[in-house]
């Protein structure tokens, strides 16, 4: 191999990148390349600054920066080549190399060939635009997110009396925040009849304070000449249309959203990956392997997570599989394939499909239900009629990622060439 | 009988705590959700995190937590002993950056290494 091939090239260097690249080493690949936009690593971590990371994957609990920290270590003498600063724009794929184009101001135009590419880009925000709220366009709208960043990396606050739509992770975290740095946080309001962040969150964010939680409720305007000056919330009926009459107005001078994240895949669809409309993230085999041959994913690029203990076993995952690709120990096409197909009850699973001979001893699904199950109920997996697997929960809601481990010798069992996920009440 | 969602892991379990009885909680599925349901009800606890300024153009803040949970009532005074600090790079976790918040025996340290 010329000195300037890869073995792997990792695109981002957030948590998935990290955990990614240093399995890939450990599982007996020794030129990987990881390509970073930011100045630093750690992705979205960095600004993460609350804690509670790392509960299921170190078993303590850990801020953000603390979490990256630990996988930052580990590459110190590992080998593994980290690049900053570098864009990555154009991915090619052909049969025996991939071909990555980056830009970056030290090293100008570059065209870097490599067996795999794992991609590890993660998400971004919806933005006001996508949800067409009415009003004028003064300063003081943020996204959640790009509120934290300010916040958390460049010490600037952005807001004295803040209101907050939408009721994901970020938005419940930046609540505190505000409220902490002294901001007066008025009301969240979610337009589901449900929030779409963590029950710990909706305590500890919202309840600690006092921040009222409007649920079926959204803006529906935003006035302000220069910056935010009044914002109003309306109740919405079951269409999610607003209810007349029930106006609420607020005195505020910024508006903070929350409203769902985007896997980042513009990069992935120009070279062919497919992507899942479900999860606007790429279709994975169970080694996460994507549509395109030698190119993996993982992370919040392939499906957005709530928890980063999941994406670093992913990652891992990925890692490992993009290796015994490199080495030769690629999935041969042959043999059962399932398609793993969701029912009304169930918004999506990763992976989509299965190579059953390629599964070890089991293969772990995720998935997200698509509305709250309070009674005790089952995620069912169904052959036809035969129910191949079966899971209890006591209480699942869409905010909280689902997974269900499936022993092979079951997999074994499915006839067919679909395996339908569904959830039944008990 | 109060009923709270447990903050101690993501699974958030309803707990029931029996104020009559002791304190008696039901509903968790670990230990620590037994020890917080009760501890919420007679003292409540936090981990506070912020950030302090860096005397340094590229990070202009460090991440800090504190380093156990302290009381819930003294947690704006907490962020309030934040304010003055202001740190020199280079930086490790877990250097302290605050001692001995109010008497907690809880210190603010820092969350993530900053280099010159």
């Amino acid at each position: 191999m010329a000195r300037q091939d890869y073995e792997l090239i990792v695109i981002g260097a957030g948590p998935a990148g990290l955990a990614a690249a240093l399995s890939a080493k450990e599982h007996g690949l020794s030129r990987i390349l990881v390509l970073e936009r930011d100045t630093e690593l750690g992705g979205i971590l960095n600004q993460c600054i609350h804690n509670g990371f790392g509960l299921h994957y170190f078993n303590e609990e850990l801020t953000g920066p603390e979490y990256a920290g630990r996988f930052i270590d580990q590459l110190d003498g590992s080998g593994i080549e980290i690049v900053c600063d570098t864009m990555v724009i154009r991915l090619e794929n052909s049969d025996d190399w991939r071909i990555v184009h980056a830009m970056s101001v030290e090293k100008g135009y570059q065209r870097l060939k490599c067996r795999a590419v794992i991609l590890a880009m993660g998400c971004r925000e919806r933005t006001r635009f996508a949800i067409q709220i009415p009003g004028s366009r003064p300063a003081g709208i943020f996204n959640a997110g790009t509120a934290q960043r300010y916040v958390n990396i460049e010490g600037k606050m952005v807001g004295r009396r803040v209101i907050i739509l939408g009721s994901g992770d970020i938005g419940l975290i930046m609540a505190r925040r505000m409220t902490l740095e002294g901001a007066k946080v008025l009301a969240c309001v979610e337009l589901l009849p449900y929030s779409g962040g963590l029950n710990r969150n909706i305590v500890q964010c919202l309840h600690d304070f006092d921040i009222p939680l409007y649920l079926s409720h959204t803006i529906t305007n935003i006035e302000g000449k220069k910056r935010v000056q009044r914002v109003t919330v309306q109740q919405v009926d079951e269409n999610r249309r607003p209810i007349p009459g029930t106006e609420m107005y607020y005195d505020v001078d910024t508006v903070l959203l929350s409203v769902g994240l985007i896997p980042e895949n513009e990069l992935s669809s120009e070279a062919g990956v497919k992507i899942d409309r479900r999860t606007s993230g790429p279709f994975v085999y169970e080694n996460l392997e994507t549509s395109e041959k030698g190119i993996f994913a993982c992370g919040n690029v392939l499906h957005v997570h709530d928890l980063v203990d999941y994406v670093t076993e992913e990652s891992q995952a990925a890692g490992k599989a993009a290796a015994a690709f490199v080495l030769g120990d690629a999935p041969a096409d042959s043999g059962h394939v399932i398609e793993i197909k969701t029912e009304p009850t169930v918004s999506y699973t990763v992976p989509q499909t299965v190579r059953v001979n390629e599964v070890e001893r089991s293969l772990r699904i995720f998935l997200r239900v698509n509305k709250i199950w309070e009674e005790t109920s089952y995620i069912v997996f169904r052959d036809g009629d035969n129910v191949i697997a079966r899971f209890k929960r006591d209480y699942m809601a869409p905010g909280e990622m689902e997974n269900a481990n499936i022993p092979r010798v079951l997999l074994d069992r499915v006839k067919g060439n679909t395996l339908r996920v569904l959830i039944e009440e008990a | 009988m109060k009923t709270l969602i447990c903050i101690v892991c993501p699974r958030g379990c309803h707990l029931n705590i029996d104020e009559e009885n002791d304190y008696k909680v039901t509903g968790h599925h670990c230990e620590k959700g037994e020890t917080y349901g009760r501890n919420e009800l007679l003292h409540p606890v936090r981990v506070v995190t912020s950030t302090v300024k860096v005397n340094s153009d590229i990070h202009p803040r460090c991440p800090v937590k504190t380093d156990q949970s302290i009381p819930k009532d003294d947690v704006f005074h907490a962020m309030k002993l934040l304010d003055s600090v202001l740190l020199t790079p280079p930086i490790r976790r877990g250097d302290i950056v605050v001692e001995n918040i109010a008497d907690s025996g809880a210190h603010f340290v820092a969350t993530r290494d900053l280099d010159t």
